[in-house]
């Protein structure tokens, strides 16, 4: 079973570790500091919705909260920017974003994802009103500023190193005992729980996982911004563009996520560019059609999503092949 | 007076919390819709009545009369054209969950992108009966004590058709049984239509009261909707008369807050409830019907 997985899997790897390579040498030989930026943006999405799917593809849990992890690592930046090395900012990013996603993860993941879905829904404006509360009665400011001497191609080939990693930790994953239980989590909780799998512990230990990658976008896009306020990094599309750009590729697969960032980055390029006012509308307009309309892909996706949290569906699906395949697999393999 | 300040505020935001979380629990728990474009509804409707009464259209209280049944018809084509067709679609209850709030997520950057672009991003309000009622020796706005009266009523009326006519126990038995109301002869269709409309009613009459007395702008849809969620939890899916006091429960927690502590921290109080709900009692104070 290893090997065949290994042969299927391998191949797009191998495209993947190429395309990066050549995205790495790309800034070096072609200067234009308009696709840098569409780079970055590029990256910065990538990054964010594979994370997003890392957790959210196997958990079946809908998480709308990346924004407020993106936001504390850009302000982790902002406030420690000047203070610290860069490698130490990073890591404080990374365990300030990562003990929110635990405290969030305790308090929510034990219990079905509606509680999830609500907790997440107000976590982005929640975090923003306490920063925004602590700055003006504590710190007495109302903004802060990012001096620091990074430069843009800097910022993407941070990004790209994080890509990199986020591929890399999904594609390990895929493969740990982690991930198998994860999967059987995925297809079937009562099953995952009578293997002896602790099930709300691998479940927050992969949303910090994946929570903590979100920060550290924050923290390494953070000094693109010259002036960083709540409002600014603590913005609601963020998390809806990256659900979309998720759900569109499919959370279901490593590289899905990838496969939306591409077609919607440059959507959302072009809309904000030439429909400035109109963005939320067209973003929301361009959610429904895919919500709706787009059968192969993400009606397909939310079937086999949501099939197994259903107990009534599963043993309908069970007759097919596929669909046992991979939980019997899997305990196969935990049960060793 | 302190406790007349207190008592007034709780109650006049405990009532509009506790139309729009009716609203919601008749959404979700009747509907089986997770509806997170609730609050942009209510903001919506705010926006609406600010425009009619600045260009001197419409006094706000014939706007509340025709709130009610504009809401209902309204939320009735939205769930007929939008979320009836994921109904259809759906393989099991949990399928509808995601779709629902996939759509409604949708939705709501739909309804909040279009009021940006009509009133701007800032704050709005209107001069409507801003006079002083004195009430044991303290001075409150008769337009607060207007909405707050208005919402009282409302939430008994729904209260009354719920418990005691047909319809109502038509809905309570959908809420309760999803799966075996069609069995003593309730179109579960038709009902949960119906019970997305008047939750769609209360809380467009919500936004009306809430343009009244504070003011509002485009972004704080996902306030609303999150306060709503908290109340709704709380109370226990489905159960009105628990919505009912978590919502006046939540009103006195925000007041207090807001008066004695900091009013930046309300959000921040709501969120502590929630916590506390979800560690202590996920099935609401009053241990109803489990969310799943």
């Amino acid at each position: 079973m290893k090997s065949a997985m290994t042969d299927r899997l391998d191949k797009p790897a191998l495209v993947v570790a190429a395309a990066l390579v050549v995205m790495a040498v790309l800034p070096l030989t072609w200067r234009n500091d308009y696709a840098l930026s569409f780079g970055i943006n590029l990256l910065q999405f990538a990054v964010l919705a594979t994370a997003w799917a890392m957790f959210s593809g196997p958990t079946r849990y809908i998480s709308l909260a990346t924004t407020a992890f993106y936001g504390v690592g850009a302000y982790t930046v902002a406030v420690l920017g000047e203070q610290l090395p860069w490698p130490m900012v990073l890591l404080t990013a990374v365990a300030l974003g990562s003990l929110l996603a635990w405290g969030v993860g305790l308090a929510t993941l034990r219990l079905s994802g509606v509680y999830f879905v609500i907790f997440t829904f107000g976590l982005a404006e929640l975090v923003k009103q306490l920063v925004n509360w602590y700055e003006v009665n504590i710190t007495k400011t109302s903004g802060r500023y990012v001096f620091l001497e990074i430069t843009q191609q800097a910022i993407y080939w941070q990004l790209l190193a994080l890509l990199a990693l986020v591929l890399l930790t999904g594609w390990w994953l895929r493969r740990s005992r982690l991930g198998l239980a994860l999967r059987v989590i995925g297809e079937d909780e009562t099953a995952a729980s009578h293997l002896g799998i602790n099930i709300t512990r691998t479940k927050v230990l992969l949303f910090v996982v994946s929570s903590g990658f979100m920060t550290l976008v924050g923290a390494v896009i953070a000094p693109r911004w010259t002036y960083i306020d709540p409002a600014i990094v603590f913005n609601p599309n963020v998390s809806f563009q990256v659900l979309i750009m998720a759900l569109l590729g499919g959370p279901g697969h490593w590289l899905g996520p990838l496969a939306g960032v591409l077609p919607l980055t440059a959507l959302f390029e072009f809309l904000s560019v030439n429909f400035p006012n109109y963005f939320s509308v067209l973003l929301g307009a361009t959610f429904l059609v895919i919500v709706y309309l787009v059968p192969g892909g993400v009606m397909a996706l939310l079937q086999r999503w949501t099939r197994t949290r259903a107990v009534t569906a599963a043993s309908k699906e069970a007759s097919k092949a596929n669909a046992t395949a991979l939980p019997q697999g899997a305990r196969a393999e935990a049960m060793r | 007076m302190l406790i007349v300040e207190v008592l007034v505020g709780a109650l006049t935001l405990g009532g509009v919390y506790a139309l729009i979380a009716m609203g919601l629990t008749l959404q979700y728990g009747v509907a089986r819709i997770m509806n997170l474009a609730h609050g942009e509804v209510m903001v919506a409707a705010a926006f609406i009545v600010y425009a009619l009464f600045s260009a001197g259209v419409v006094n706000p209280l014939v706007a509340f009369a025709l709130a009610l049944p504009l809401g209902f018809a309204f939320q009735w084509g939205l769930y007929k054209l939008l979320l009836a067709p994921l109904v259809r679609r759906a393989a099991s209850p949990a399928a509808l969950e995601v779709d629902s709030i996939l759509a409604t997520f949708g939705l709501l950057f739909i309804i909040e992108g279009l009021v940006l672009v009509a009133f701007g991003g800032s704050y709005h309000s209107y001069a409507f009966l801003g006079q002083a009622v004195q009430i044991g020796g303290t001075a409150v706005a008769a337009n607060r004590l207007l909405a707050a009266g208005f919402a009282v009523v409302i939430c008994v009326l729904v209260y009354a058709v719920l418990t005691y006519t047909r319809w109502g126990t038509a809905m309570r038995a959908l809420a309760n049984a999803p799966r075996f109301a069609h069995l003593v002869g309730i179109d579960p269709k038709s009902m949960a239509a119906l019970a997305f409309a008047l939750g769609g009613a209360l809380v467009v009459g919500a936004g009306v009261l809430v343009s009244m007395f504070v003011p509002f702008s485009a972004s704080q849809g996902v306030l609303f909707t999150m306060k709503a969620l908290v109340i709704v939890i709380l109370g226990g899916v489905g159960n009105i008369m628990g919505c009912l006091a978590a919502a006046v429960l939540l009103g006195f927690v925000e007041t207090l807050v807001a008066r004695f502590v900091d009013p930046g921290l309300t959000l921040a109080a709501t969120f502590l409830i929630f916590l506390m709900v979800l560690l202590f009692r996920p099935r609401g104070l009053f241990g109803g019907r489990a969310v799943r």
